[in-house]
């Protein structure tokens, strides 16, 4: 039943992302136990799990917002488990947030451009981008990747649910990312803005590996190759989309809760 | 009301969008109130007195730089600093101590040219580390902290006599002099003031809008998603802190100039205070609200005695002034007068444009 996870060790020190023993604690809670994870470069792998399973933790600990109680993480080969969270993000680590997490006073384009600037020389230029600044090329072309290029000198505030989930997708293409953490990209999306996620998802470079958080699994088992299931903070099972779908237990638990 | 002008007019959609870059930059350069402004300003010694001139137009234009300081700090970073005006007074003693004055004992007496870069190199390393202290702490606390080194500063000046010569201060501080002209004498120091004020102004409008600003924003919104984006929030926060410690410095080596003395009283508490009320009262979003918070501030000071000695009330209460006008600001507009005066021309926007619409109905 492990033999998703079994196959990954293998690759071992080659693993994008590499997390061993990691815990974390809030007081007496446990909202992470022991949680070991191998993600090779380019894989999509779908975390799944009721409310309070430890998903959006494990994301937090991974980024760096909390640093684990203990264990550790690496990240293409490298102990990150002690950087802060920017020092993470410059290694090419990215995230969304559950909650759209945006600059609601800042354009669009400025969000953006932050963004791309944040991973980049320059963050504390006082010099303001000329009409040919290579990271506004780069803005513009994020922009229209996630089709915002129409309101792309609207103040975030003013901008529909949707397309501040799309803006904040773009956020985390900005610059050379390796690594990706999409926190329920899809959450409050129209069905016609999930095919569109969805299209954006699979048309990332293949190098670009990620974990999605989604409940939405005509969503989530469509875009991911392998499947981690959480439950109390801990790992109950990982495997292949269809395995993890069939599986009785994961149905009991997660799956067939709503047809009590 | 900009989106509605852009889809109206539409000859050139390149040239329009060029155009539109360079209002959003520089909004000013398109509006003729700020170049009647910026004339008057101009041409200010031709209609004011001396008394105006200094009294007046100097002091709003020097307390503007020190409030400008606050407000890039308050406005763009989202940290209230009370320390400005210490910061300003540390670069006037500064001045004092290194260039020339009355208490041969104490200045060392350096000319202007070597003692005022000194003394702005010094006041910005004052500001940067006061600021370092103060990042630890968010909100209330940054308050805190910020008016404990401003309390801290205005005591030790009162019992450092080595330095600072104790409460009666540096006295007959030197001004400079070259190319022959008396840098202080009224007209010549109305345009350094107004020169200087310019500057800061404009810098500031400028690195609102650089990746410095930018980033500066985005950690005053959501410090987190900006470490998520690869930012270190605290090292944004720290260089606000010297970039506005420095323009705090300028203003206060126009202000030693200005008066020609610093002693304690000028970096007392209720002073740092009084910037902050000068901010608050202009308003703390745009650069130009510290100025206007100035001016109102400067004329409540120097005029409120005669206008309520005139009512029969004890000249000594312009401060009950100010605070209620401080009080009624407040109260009607967070954003202080700049947002009482855009709430006022929106409303008059949407009445013409109701009007219009009425007409094509």
């Amino acid at each position: 039943m492990d033999s998703v996870a079994q196959r990954l060790s293998v690759v071992g020190a080659g693993a994008a992302l590499e997390l061993r023993g990691v815990t974390r604690l809030f007081g007496a809670l446990a909202a992470l136990t022991d949680v070991t994870i191998t993600v090779r470069p380019g894989e999509r792998r779908a975390v799944l799990g009721s409310n309070g399973a430890g998903k959006t933790t494990l994301f937090n600990c991974i980024t760096g917002d909390f640093p684990p109680s203990s264990g550790t993480i690496r990240f293409f080969g490298e102990d990150i488990t002690q950087f802060p969270p920017y020092e993470r993000i410059r290694r090419g680590l990215r995230r969304t947030y559950q909650i759209s997490a945006l600059f609601p006073g800042l354009t669009v384009q400025d969000n953006v451009y932050l963004a791309c600037r944040g991973v980049s020389r320059g963050r504390f230029s006082f010099l303001r981008p000329g009409q040919n600044d290579a990271l506004m090329h780069a803005t513009e072309t994020l922009v229209q990747a996630v089709h915002l290029t129409g309101v792309k000198d609207q103040r975030v505030a003013e901008l529909a649910h949707g397309q501040q989930r799309q803006l904040e997708i773009a956020l985390a293409l900005a610059g050379a990312p390796r690594f990706i953490l999409f926190d329920e990209p899809a959450a409050g999306l129209s069905p016609t803005e999930r095919r569109e996620l969805i299209e954006i998802l699979t048309s990332l470079p293949a190098h670009i590996g990620y974990i999605i958080i989604e409940h939405d699994m005509d969503v989530a088992l469509r875009v991911v190759e392998s499947v981690t299931m959480m439950h109390n903070g801990r790992i109950f099972k990982e495997g292949l989309p269809r395995e993890i779908e069939s599986d009785p237990e994961v149905q009991e638990l997660y799956l067939g809760g709503g047809h009590e | 009301m900009s989106l509605l002008q852009s889809t109206q007019f539409r000859p050139d959609p390149s040239a329009n969008a060029t155009r539109r870059a360079l209002i959003r930059a520089w909004p000013e350069f398109q509006n003729p109130a700020a170049w009647l402004v910026a004339l008057i300003l101009v041409i200010m010694p031709l209609i004011a007195n001396g008394f105006f001139l200094i009294e007046i137009f100097a002091t709003t234009l020097i307390l503007g730089v020190i409030a400008l300081s606050l407000m890039f700090l308050a406005g763009y970073g989202g940290m209230v600093s009370l320390m400005q005006l210490t910061i300003a007074g540390f670069a006037g003693y500064m001045v004092a101590v290194f260039g020339m004055s009355g208490n041969a004992n104490i200045s060392l007496g350096w000319p202007w040219w070597l003692a005022t870069p000194m003394a702005l190199a010094l006041a910005t390393l004052f500001g940067t580390l006061g600021g370092a202290l103060a990042v630890r702490t968010e909100g209330i606390y940054t308050i805190m902290i910020t008016l404990a080194i401003g309390a801290a500063f205005y005591y030790f000046t009162n019992q450092n006599w080595a330095i600072f010569n104790g409460h009666t201060g540096i006295n007959t501080v030197a001004t400079p002099h070259f190319w022959g002209v008396d840098w202080r004498s009224d007209i010549a120091f109305y345009y350094v003031t107004l020169g200087v004020a310019a500057i800061c102004y404009f810098a500031v409008q400028y690195v609102s809008r650089a990746p410095f600003g930018l980033a500066l924003q985005g950690v005053r919104d959501n410090p987190r998603r900006m470490a998520a984006l690869g930012f270190n929030p605290n090292a944004h926060r720290i260089a606000a802190y010297a970039f506005a410690a420095f323009i705090a410095a300028l203003g206060g080596v126009l202000q030693v100039w200005n008066y020609r003395q610093i002693s304690p009283g000028s970096v007392s508490v209720g002073a740092c205070i009084d910037v902050l009320i000068i901010a608050v009262v202009g308003g703390i979003t745009r650069p130009i609200g510290p100025f206007i918070g100035a001016l109102i501030f400067v004329l409540l000071r120097t005029f409120a005695l005669d206008v309520l000695i005139k009512f029969g009330l004890d000249g000594n209460r312009f401060r009950l002034l100010i605070g209620l006008g401080f009080l009624a600001i407040v109260f009607w507009s967070s954003d202080g007068v700049i947002g009482l005066w855009e709430r006022w021309r929106r409303r008059s926007t949407t009445a013409t444009q109701r009007s219009g619409g009425g007409r094509h109905g």
